[in-house]
């Protein structure tokens, strides 16, 4: 199979999170195609730059890596509002060592468009000179977007934080991804940075979110995104 | 010239040893040996040498006699006249031991000691200060060593290093990084000689170089050896039963192993994975009627129930060990006078050396018995008989050093001391693996360990290791020495998880053990079982806190589902979940484990016994040998298709179920087999013959699809020469490497040697799960941002021997151009029978991936539908 086949056969998915139905693209970004409005999850910029700080030299392409991907995706859903669910800067003093090529590339993404900083543990304040509008959570309609998903009965949140991950076990074999878990009243969204890494979402960390439904995990497949039954859901 | 004639060895040995060695020698009934007596020679001449001899020869004793001698004169100053190391750091406890019985008895005034991962910090510090007279080590404590500032005085008094089980090093990286260190030793002490000791090898002149300063005036050791002992008697079961077509385990075979083990003093039984290891032992059990101790031997046990089963063995009182490679090497634990390999032998050497482990006594023929568990291994078998007869070797060919173990060297070497990138240099191409290393490589590991390596030059002010004005390279601060002690060595295990034993939710009392013959302790007796059902998975809260049973590979339990049973030290045990590092386990209620299936071998098949049973197939004279029902088989497929010819490649194709199935017999192992098949897939989708799947074992593969491959080769619309020509090398291997799960654990190992990733750092034990998840992505954007980085380059090397086994695809596709053998058949072939039985039995590669999320998402489609 080819890039080319691979791009036509794209589809993407739904997930309904207070009767609110939102598109799942398979890059691991949510859309709410009626208000325009683009959701992504841990961005995680510099966390390699943060690394080599205490001398763990990772490769320095990860912020840039990230970029590329969103880049594509926001091109893709040409949406009129982007909001970076938290965890954006990996910390604090990300903005001293982004390049500024980086900047740059971001600054370009972030025109003539409204862009949310929605604050993390990572990121409490913003970089300076990064632009956007910073805050702790945003309603849209029956929507709540914030960055630590709230233990208990949450209607319509949407949160990051946590990366879910599932591990996906058939008879043909068992695979890992990234995915999105959500059980109709909340979502939980996959960690987009390029070195974020993934957590099982039978972690205990997502017990408090879901009551005694069972959540669905939508896995971030090549090309679609899969909705898997939680049971399908192994350990890691 | 007038020849003069060698003094016979009773002459030299008066002349060369001490007269309190020459009454020992006579006290204890010995006449010193004749290598032993050749070494001695070569090491009072100054001289490096290889000592190439089987066990039991006297190997160590030959190793440490020019020492002793040197060491019985009262010297200037004290100091570290000696150095030993061998691979594992119980041969370096065992050999220590050994080696205090002369020097007791001659009375010797000789500081012995040892040096391992347990040994105490008070004990390590003070060895650095004081140092004994000869020091037993591994090469992880070597490179520790050199890299601390006590190097240059610890080492300048070094006379002598001797390297035990040479052979077994110089395979793997850890042999680079002793090469590494021994470059070092050379520098601090000019004057320093080393031995070797090695059993037989292909070829002993690139163990004589890897002793030696490749820059100097002679690039080769001396070579001692020994006149070869007895023929080893070596037979193949010839079984009464059914021979299997496929399968790893042997089972048909139990009672005539077990009727061998009954018959002989003490056997080793020799298997090729845990798995098999496993299996075996609880079959040999439920049929020992006669109470035989038969215990297990593993890597993967606890340490403790490993040291209990060795110390049982060297008391004598076991009957038989099953045992991996674990037990290859080293140490001399009892009496054994049978071996006998189960399943396949993989290699000539490698046979050779497991049957070295029966008998040390060089003047009776070492007994060994050959059991094949399935047809092809019977010609397997065959041709490792045929091989060892010849005394034809097939040890692995020489390695050029990898890159990752050099940045390792060059950081723990600032840890030392500053140095110069020049001299640095020098040093290290005077290591046999890096003697062609490229200045350009060893800037680029310089930059790597300084800065990362990276174009993008980010990360100067975070270095690693940094200039000083003078142009010495300095490490930036104590914390990075600190943290290189804490990673340094080569061997990055598979992420292991300990393997807890828990009770389960219905809280069911222990199984009793089976009843163990009165006085031999039975811990290693297996749990006998009784009942029929499996327990349920449980799925209340895990509670933690029971025993630990040893440790197990993190990708064999990713193929578990809580609730599936597995074997694992000799009992039945229910995965019950992972939590964080450990698999916590039950006792299951179980006669059949759900037996995992990846028990193929670890070992890829020698090129060298390929060849062989490759000829002995094409020659049908040769069937006589074989056991009657592979005559048969054989027979059956001439008739019905036929033989792979000794040096073309034979391709079936044949219709089955919905199906077109192309079979090859390409014989260069698994590993290379499967890297064919994942690229051959990518090119058969390419042209629309819509591949859906393949299995691969060390002999043949299987590929099936929806297009007919046959009838596309038969009308001309596709020619074999496309399909299997050699550019697959080119793009498609690019293209898969970018997702291959291989290619991202090779460059995890990579990245962990290097120093990328650390293992460990102070305060905080990183655990090796979360180092494949980072190293993952990690290699994504490297890949895609820098793919010429120095660590893509290492894994890359790695790749082409190692879990991709490059060299050796390659090596087939040029051989088979213009040698391709198509045979239309209308069903299976009976050579083909066995890898297609490897079908739902082995992980099915392809598009697999996606489509376990299809199913899985299809489940749950079906589930809401009904």
């Amino acid at each position: 199979m080819n890039m080319q086949a691979r791009i036509r056969t794209e589809t993407t998915a739904h997930i309904a999170v207070a009767d609110v139905r939102l598109l799942a693209d398979p890059g691991g970004v949510l859309v709410h195609e009626t208000e325009r409005l683009l959701v992504v999850a841990d961005l995680h910029f510099e966390k390699g730059s943060a690394f080599a700080s205490r001398r763990q030299l990772l490769p320095p392409y990860d912020t840039a890596a990230t970029l590329a991907r969103l880049t594509r995706l926001i091109m893709r859903h040409d949406p009129k509002t982007v909001i970076a669910l938290g965890d954006s800067f990996h910390d604090v003093r990300a903005g001293e060592r982004i390049s500024s090529a980086d900047r740059e590339a971001l600054k370009a993404l972030m025109q003539r468009r409204q862009w949310i900083w929605i604050a993390g543990n990572h990121d409490p304040a913003l970089p300076q000179d990064i632009g956007g509008e910073m805050l702790e959570t945003l309603r849209v309609g029956a929507l709540t977007f914030r960055h630590e998903p709230q233990a208990g009965a949450a209607l319509g949140e949407i949160a990051g934080h946590l990366h879910p991950a599932a591990r996906v076990t058939s008879p043909s074999g068992s695979v890992r991804r990234r995915c999105f878990v959500g059980d109709g009243t909340r979502c939980v969204m996959p960690a987009f940075g390029a070195y974020a890494g993934g957590l099982n979402i039978r972690d205990r960390a997502f017990a408090p979110l879901f009551g005694d439904a069972a959540p669905t995990a939508h896995v971030l497949g090549q090309s679609r995104v899969y909705a898997v039954g939680w049971s399908a859901c192994g350990h890691d | 010239m007038v020849k003069k004639p060698k003094p016979p060895p009773a002459l030299l040995s008066r002349a060369l040893l001490p007269p309190r060695f020459a009454a020992w020698f006579a006290q204890r009934g010995w006449e010193p040996r004749t290598h032993q007596m050749a070494l001695l020679e070569k090491a009072q001449q100054g001289e490096s040498a290889l000592l190439i001899a089987p066990t039991g020869a006297g190997k160590t004793l030959a190793g440490f006699l020019p020492s002793l001698i040197d060491l019985e004169q009262p010297r200037n100053r004290s100091g570290l006249h000696t150095l030993y190391i061998s691979p594992l750091k119980a041969l370096a406890v065992d050999v220590a031991r050994n080696l205090e019985t002369p020097v007791q008895e001659m009375g010797l005034p000789v500081k012995i000691e040892t040096r391992t991962g347990d040994t105490s910090a008070a004990k390590r510090m003070r060895q650095r200060r004081h140092p004994p007279d000869i020091l037993l080590t591994t090469p992880e404590q070597l490179a520790l060593l050199l890299a601390t500032a006590d190097a240059q005085p610890l080492f300048s008094t070094l006379r002598r290093i001797v390297l035990d089980e040479l052979h077994a090093m110089v395979t793997s990286k850890r042999g680079d990084l002793l090469a590494l260190g021994l470059a070092r030793l050379r520098a601090i002490a000019p004057a320093m000689t080393a031995v070797g000791l090695s059993a037989t090898v292909r070829d002993p002149d690139e163990l004589r170089r890897y002793l030696v300063d490749q820059n100097g005036a002679n690039p080769l050791a001396g070579l001692v050896t020994t006149p070869a002992g007895a023929q080893a008697d070596i037979q193949m079961l010839d079984t009464r039963e059914r021979l299997p077509w496929s399968g790893h385990s042997a089972l048909h075979a139990m009672r005539e192993i077990y009727a061998a083990i009954k018959a002989s003093r003490m056997t080793l039984v020799f298997v090729n994975t845990r798995a098999q290891a496993e299996a075996i032992f609880q079959q040999l059990w439920t049929i020992n009627d006669d109470n035989l101790a038969i215990a297990l031997h593993h890597g993967s046990l606890d340490a403790g129930q490993r040291r209990k089963v060795e110390a049982a063995m060297s008391a004598g009182q076991l009957k038989a060990v099953v045992c991996t490679s674990t037990l290859d090497l080293g140490i001399d634990w009892g009496d054994v006078d049978l071996v006998i390999n189960v399943g396949a032998p993989k290699g000539a050497s490698r046979i050779a050396q497991r049957i070295g482990r029966a008998n040390h006594r060089l003047d009776e023929p070492s007994r060994a018995l050959l059991v094949p568990a399935n047809r092809f291994e019977v010609l397997e078998c065959r041709a490792a008989i045929d091989a060892a007869k010849a005394g034809e070797q097939d040890t692995p060919p020489r390695r050029i050093g990898s890159l990752d173990v050099l940045c390792q060297h060059i950081l723990g070497m600032a840890c030392s001391e500053p140095f110069q990138a020049d001299a640095l240099y020098q040093e290290v191409r005077s290591a046999e693996p890096y003697s062609d290393l490229p200045r350009k490589d060893f800037d680029d590991a310089l930059d790597f360990v300084a800065t990362g390596g990276y174009a993008l030059k980010t990360y100067d002010r975070f270095a690693k290791i940094k200039q000083t004005k003078d142009g010495l390279w300095r490490v930036a601060n104590p914390k990075v020495a600190q943290s290189y002690r804490m990673n340094v060595g080569t061997i990055v295990e598979s992420d292991m998880l300990k393997v807890r034993l828990v009770r389960g939710r219905a809280q069911q009392r222990a199984v009793p053990a089976a009843s163990a013959p009165s006085g031999s302790g039975g811990l290693w007796y297996p749990t006998r079982l009784q009942g029929e059902q499996t327990r349920a998975a449980y799925t209340g809260p895990l509670m933690r806190g029971g025993r630990v049973l040893g440790e197990i590979e993190e990708y064999f339990l990713e193929t578990l589902a809580p609730g599936d049973t597995f074997l694992f030290g000799g009992e039945i045990l229910a995965l019950q979940g992972i939590v964080e590092n450990e698999a916590l386990v039950a006792r299951a209620r179980s006669d059949t484990p759900k037996v995992p299936s990846y028990a193929g071998g670890k070992f890829p098949l020698s090129t060298w016994l390929a060849q062989r049973v490759r000829q002995m197939l094409s020659n049908p004279r040769s069937w006589k040998t074989l056991p009657s029902q592979v005559g048969e088989w054989l027979k059956l497929q001439q008739h019905f298709s036929m033989l792979p010819p000794a040096s073309d490649l034979l391709v079936e194709t044949f219709p089955r179920g919905e199906r077109y199935f192309m079979v090859a017999y390409p014989f260069e192992g698994r590993l290379a087999h499967q890297t064919l098949g994942m690229l051959l897939t990518r090119r058969m989708e390419r042209l629309s013959l819509r591949p859906m799947g393949f299995v691969a074992n060390d002999y043949a593969i299987a590929i099936w699809s929806l297009g007919d491959v046959g009838e596309q080769l038969a009308s001309g619309k596709l020619a074999l020469s496309t399909l299997f020509n050699e550019d697959m090398l080119g793009d498609d291997l690019e293209e898969w490497l970018q997702e291959s799960a291989l290619m991202k654990r090779t460059f995890r190992n990579c990245a962990v040697v290097a120093g990328l990733i650390e293992r460990r750092a102070p305060g905080r034990e990183k655990t090796g799960r979360q180092v494949t998840i980072s190293t993952d992505l990690v290699y994504d954007v490297l890949r895609r941002h820098q793919p010429d980085h120095i660590l893509l380059r290492a894994a890359r090397e790695d790749a082409l021997t190692g879990l991709l086994d490059l060299s050796r695809l390659a090596g087939m596709l040029s051989r088979i151009q213009g040698r391709i053998v198509h045979k239309r058949l209308d069903h299976v072939s009976p050579l083909a029978v066995p890898v297609m039985l490897e079908i739902g039995r082995e992980p099915i590669y392809g598009e697999a991936q996606e489509q376990v999320l299809k199913e899985a998402a299809d489940d749950l489609i079906r589930e809401a539908m009904s």
